[in-house]
């Protein structure tokens, strides 16, 4: 089975086959990581170019070592030193990229839609690393990926999602994608944070994280955006921390073995208590190891074999 | 012409394989410094076999690896059959070993180049020999066989196909006309 798709744009279309696929193919790149030699040649003379209109370490790293583990070439092109900030519009600059022959773009942006405007105006793959509070594909497959790889299945399993839903990319495609795979999925936040109509997605809405994280076999907990807190959508830090964040005390009532998951950059003592965050239950970590694998999946599969 | 032929039985691979055992050993004087890899899928079965051959006549453990070559091809641009991409798994450092590759069958032999591409990556072997269940000619690089249970004259035509009983059931070869 190969993947028929020329672009990953989100998790709402992918079938189930799909996102078994990426993950099973995702888990046999895990070895080539831990090789002395951790480089492979299948992807080489293609080139990558990674276009981040909007702040990015991990992902944009993640996606760059995923490259060159696979030997393409990967060009970073960011806000700061990229055309944008002498007023290209989006489509001449990718106009423009695709006239010096990528094979695969990755693009994260702050416009939802973005990568999807991009995918219908260049023959290129491509890949959306984060468009606004849309979706943020890779981050739900790792995630899916470090889940599997726990748990043995994602079928049946209670996942608890925690935070601004409504400003999170990453809570959606998990959403998406978890919810298709067979996982029951809760959200809670302040209501300030959760979208209306959000239980059309198939998820059961809580105003306190307790009830959303009872019985949990998984806890998602979302970074808060600090730079939010003057929107009026949280009175403090402090009390958010109080009533949203995840603690010692409150994590007894999820499952024994829950898994707690945060897709970083972590807010110590504010969504996350910090002997949480490092505790045993954290797989915060693997997050990070899987998301080169499940990348470098979705490189191999999108732009190998196009016969 | 559609005739579907077997050309070895459960038998004849068993003491094919026992005989590629007793010539792994007589070649090498022994097992020492010897490792086993199997290409993924076919080449992992015989592997585990001649492994518990040698383990019977020598009384010896040789270290077994799995390489899943895919990710070394050279027509990931071209072909249109794409293979799930399989596990690698070699948990020993390949370092002055004497490395001995299995599959089942050898052909143009760029299945061969690709995992030899492969273990090189893993170190520096102080060998690297080839055991092959099947050689049916029609090579597309200068590689041959060290251990050849048996060679198949074919025609490009034909299809050559190993049945092993650890993934179909049962254990044959046969040669058949193209479909």
């Amino acid at each position: 089975m190969r993947l028929t798709k020329k672009d990953l744009l989100g998790m709402k279309d992918l079938s189930i086959d799909e996102i078994n696929l990426i993950l099973d193919t995702a888990e046999s790149f895990i070895e080539v990581s831990t090789r002395e030699i951790k480089k492979v040649p299948t992807l080489r003379g293609k080139m990558i170019i990674n276009l981040f209109m909007e702040p990015s370490t991990r992902t944009r790293t993640s996606f760059e070592i995923a490259g060159k583990r696979l030997s393409a070439d990967t060009i970073n092109i960011s806000a700061s030193t990229s055309s944008a900030v002498k007023g290209e519009t989006l489509i001449d600059m990718a106009r423009n990229l695709e006239a010096m022959n990528p094979d695969v773009i990755v693009i994260r942006h702050g416009a939802s839609g973005a990568p999807h405007l991009l995918a219908k105006r260049i023959r290129q793959s491509v890949i959306n690393a984060g468009d606004g509070a849309h979706e943020h594909p890779t981050q739900a497959l790792l995630d899916m990926m470090t889940i599997k790889a726990k748990k043995g299945r994602i079928a049946g399993l209670k996942a608890a999602i925690v935070g601004d839903i409504a400003h999170s990319r990453v809570a959606r495609s998990n959403i998406y994608g978890l919810t298709r795979m067979g996982a029951q999925v809760a959200v809670a936040g302040p209501a300030t944070m959760l979208p209306r109509f959000i239980e059309q997605m198939g998820v059961t809405v809580h105003h306190r994280i307790e009830d959303a994280i009872r019985g949990a076999d998984i806890i998602m907990m979302l970074r808060i955006q600090m730079e939010r807190e003057h929107q009026n959508i949280f009175p403090s830090l402090r009390e958010y921390a109080k009533y949203f964040g995840l603690n010692r005390k409150n994590i007894r009532l999820a499952k024994d073995d829950v898994l707690v998951m945060h897709p970083g950059p972590i807010n110590r003592g504010i969504e996350i208590a910090p002997d949480i965050a490092d505790g045993p239950a954290s797989v915060i970590l693997e997050q990070v190891t899987n998301g080169v694998a499940v990348r470098m999946a979705l490189l191999y599969l999108l732009s190998g074999g196009k016969a | 012409m559609n005739a579907k032929k077997v050309v070895m039985d459960a038998d004849g691979i068993d003491r094919s394989l026992t005989r590629v055992a007793y010539e792994l050993l007589e070649r090498n004087k022994g097992v020492e410094d010897m490792v086993l890899v199997g290409i993924q899928t076919g080449g992992v079965f015989l592997a585990e076999r001649l492994k518990k051959k040698i383990s019977r006549i020598e009384g010896a453990d040789v270290p077994m690896g799995v390489l899943d070559i895919t990710l070394y091809r050279d027509d990931l641009r071209t072909s249109n059959r794409k293979p799930r991409l399989g596990k690698t798994d070699i948990p020993f450092s390949l370092d002055d070993k004497i490395v001995v590759l299995i599959d089942d069958v050898l052909f143009t032999g760029r299945t061969i180049r690709a995992a030899m591409d492969a273990l090189i990556d893993f170190g520096r072997p102080k060998l690297i020999q080839l055991a092959v269940l099947i050689d049916r000619g029609h090579r597309e690089l200068p590689i041959r066989a060290d251990f050849v249970g048996k060679n198949l004259p074919s025609s490009l035509w034909e299809a050559v196909t190993v049945s092993l009983k650890e993934k179909s059931g049962r254990d044959e070869v046969i040669i058949e006309e193209n479909p």
